[in-house]
C-alpha cells in the first residue's frame, strides 16, 4: 500500500501539485487519470522519488519515503517496477540483455539461473523468441512487454506504469491492459497506472484517482464511474458523443431498463 | 542558468558519482567498455593528425631556420619539444574533446531524453556512478596513453618529412632529437593529458546528464559541451604551463 497526503510541488511560480492524498491498495489496479497537464506524471515522478515533493509525505506499506536516507531508498527501490511511457530499453543490449539487467546488478546467482529466470518473465508477458533482438528491432507493443518484464524480473511489490498504451492499437492496448492487471493479481503488488485511455480505465480501473490542474477531483472505481455526477470527471471521461451514448446504456442497463442480451441479439 | 549554477551543479554531480558501486564486476564491465570506446575508437584519428602535425613542423621549422650558424640538429630539437610539450597533449586532446567529448554528451543526453536514467535511477542504481565515473576513469587512463603514442607517432613523422623533404638525415634528426633532452617534459606534458582527459570526459558528462528536451537540445548541449572543453583545455594549458615551467 502507498499512502499519500498533501503532496504539492511547485516548479518556478506554477503550482503543478495541489495538496492531493489518496491511498493505493495492493493487489489492485490503481489509477491516475486527468488530462494532460494535470498533474498526473509529476505526482507520479513524486511518488517514486524521481522529483521532491516541496511538501506532503508518502508511506510505503507505513514507511515513510521522504525522510528515508538514500541508502534506505536504493533498498527500497529493488521492491520497485516501472514502465516508461517509451518503454525506456537499453538501446545498446538486446532484450535478453535488458530483461536480465536488474538480475545482474543486484543478485548474486550464475547466469544459466538468470536466464531462466528472464525466459520465465519474457514467457509470463508472452513473448518468446525475441531475446537476442535489440529495441529497434521490435514493435512499440513488444518494447512494453519487455519493459514490463524488466519491471517485473526481480518480483516488486510496486509496479509503476506511466501510460502504457500510448501509442498502441487499441487491441494491443488492452492486451497490456490484461497482463499488467494480472500481473498485479497473481504477485499481490500494489500497482499504480498512469493513463488517459478510456478503455484502461473502465476494464481495469480497481481505484482511480481523477486529477484536474493539480488537485484530487475525484476517486471511485470503474463502475462508480458510471453514475458520478462530477462534472469536470463526466467531461473528462465521456468527451464523445459516442462515449456518452455507452454511458447512458450503461447506467439504463444498471437500472433495469433495458436487457444486455437484447442490445448484443440487435 | 548561471555560470555559477552550472559550476555548483558540475562540482555536486562530481561529488555525486563518489560512491560504493552497487555490483563491481558489472562497473569494471563498464569502465573495460569504456576504455575500448575512447582508447581504441580513437586510435585511429590521433595517429593520422600526430604524424602529420610532427611533419609540418618540421617541414616549417626548417623554413624558418636559414641561418647557416644554426646547426640541422635544432630543427629536430624544436620538432621533439613542441610535440612533446605542446602538440601532443593540447592538439591531440582538443581534437579528442570534439571526437570523445561529443559522443560522451550524445549519449549520456540521449538516454536521459528517452527516460533510460530515469530507469536506472528507479531500479536503485547510482546513475551519476554507474554512467558517469567509468567515463572519467577510462578518459583518464587512455588519453595520456593516446598522447605518449601521439609523441612518438609525432617525432617520427617529423623524422620521416625531414628526410623525405632532404632537410636532413635521419642521423642528424636522431642526434638533435638526444640533444638536451629534458625527461621533464614529458612529466609536465602527463601532468596536461591528465588534466584535459578529466576536463574532455567531465565536462560533457555533465552536459549530456543533465540535457531536457528532446534531438535537438542534445545536439545543442553537445556542441556546448565541445566548445566549453576546449576553451577550458586552452585556459588549464596556459595555467599549468605557469604554475609547472
Amino acid at each position: 500500500m502507498i499512502e499519500f497526503k498533501d503532496i504539492k510541488k511547485s516548479f518556478g511560480p506554477k503550482l503543478v501539485l495541489d495538496g492531493v492524498s489518496h491511498v493505493m491498495e495492493t493487489g489492485k489496479a490503481n489509477l491516475i487519470i486527468g488530462s494532460s497537464g494535470s498533474g498526473k506524471t509529476v505526482l507520479q515522478k513524486c511518488l517514486v522519488g524521481l522529483l521532491e515533493p516541496d511538501e506532503g509525505s508518502i508511506s510505503y506499506d507505513g514507511m515513510n519515503f521522504i525522510d528515508m536516507t538514500q541508502e534506505h531508498r536504493k533498498e527500497l527501490r529493488q521492491q520497485i517496477g516501472m514502465l516508461f511511457q517509451g518503454s525506456a530499453l537499453f538501446d545498446s543490449m538486446t532484450v535478453e540483455d535488458n530483461v536480465k539487467f536488474p538480475l545482474d546488478m543486484f543478485t548474486k546467482g550464475n547466469n544459466s539461473t538468470k536466464l531462466k529466470r528472464v525466459n520465465e518473465v519474457l514467457a509470463r508477458v508472452n513473448l518468446e523468441g525475441v531475446n537476442k533482438k535489440y529495441p529497434s528491432e521490435i514493435s512499440g507493443g513488444m518494447k512494453k512487454r519487455v519493459g514490463i518484464a524488466r519491471a517485473i524480473v526481480l518480483t516488486p511489490k510496486y509496479l509503476f506504469c506511466d501510460e502504457p498504451n500510448s501509442g498502441l492499437d487499441p487491441q494491443t492496448s488492452m492486451l497490456i491492459d490484461k497482463l499488467i492487471y494480472e500481473i498485479t493479481r497473481e504477485f499481490n503488488m500494489t500497482t499504480i497506472i498512469n493513463t488517459h485511455d478510456m478503455n484502461s480505465v473502465m476494464e481495469i480501473g480497481d481505484n482511480i484517482l481523477y486529477m484536474k490542474d493539480g488537485r484530487k477531483e475525484w476517486t471511485g472505481n470503474s463502475k462508480d464511474i458510471i453514475f458520478s455526477k462530477n462534472i469536470a470527471l463526466n467531461e473528462f471521461i465521456f468527451a464523445s458523443e459516442f462515449l456518452q451514448d455507452a454511458k447512458n446504456m450503461r447506467m439504463l442497463e444498471a437500472e433495469g431498463k433495458i436487457d444486455p442480451n437484447d442490445i448484443a441479439h440487435q | 542558468m548561471n555560470f555559477f549554477t552550472h559550476f555548483g551543479r558540475y562540482l555536486l554531480m562530481i561529488k555525486g558519482m563518489m560512491s560504493r558501486p552497487e555490483n563491481t564486476k558489472l562497473y569494471w564491465k563498464e569502465f573495460m567498455h569504456q576504455c575500448s570506446e575512447i582508447g581504441v575508437g580513437s586510435l585511429g584519428i590521433v595517429s593520422i593528425i600526430s604524424i602529420f602535425m610532427g611533419a609540418v613542423s618540421t617541414v616549417q621549422t626548417a623554413y624558418q631556420l636559414v641561418s647557416p650558424l644554426i646547426p640541422l640538429t635544432t630543427i629536430a630539437q624544436i620538432v621533439r619539444d613542441t610535440v612533446i610539450l605542446e602538440f601532443a597533449p593540447t592538439l591531440v586532446c582538443i581534437v579528442l574533446a570534439g571526437v570523445v567529448g561529443s559522443k560522451i554528451a550524445s549519449e549520456l543526453g540521449n538516454m536521459r531524453v528517452s527516460e533510460q536514467i530515469d530507469a536506472l535511477e528507479i531500479m536503485g542504481i547510482n546513475t551519476k556512478t554507474y554512467l558517469i565515473m567509468p567515463k572519467i576513469a577510462a578518459a583518464i587512463l587512455m588519453i595520456p596513453l593516446l598522447v605518449i603514442l601521439a609523441m612518438v607517432l609525432g617525432i617520427y613523422g617529423g623524422r620521416l618529412a625531414g628526410t623525405a623533404a632532404g632537410i636532413l638525415s635521419t642521423d642528424t634528426f636522431d642526434k638533435g632529437l638526444m640533444d638536451n633532452f629534458k625527461a621533464y617534459n614529458v612529466f609536465f606534458s602527463l601532468m596536461k593529458a591528465y588534466t584535459f582527459a578529466f576536463i574532455i570526459s567531465s565536462i560533457p558528462a555533465y552536459y549530456g546528464y543533465y540535457v531536457k528536451g528532446g534531438s535537438l537540445e542534445i545536439g545543442r548541449s553537445s556542441t556546448s559541451s565541445v566548445v566549453v572543453s576546449c576553451v577550458m583545455i586552452l585556459l588549464a594549458d596556459y595555467v599549468l604551463a605557469a604554475l609547472l615551467l
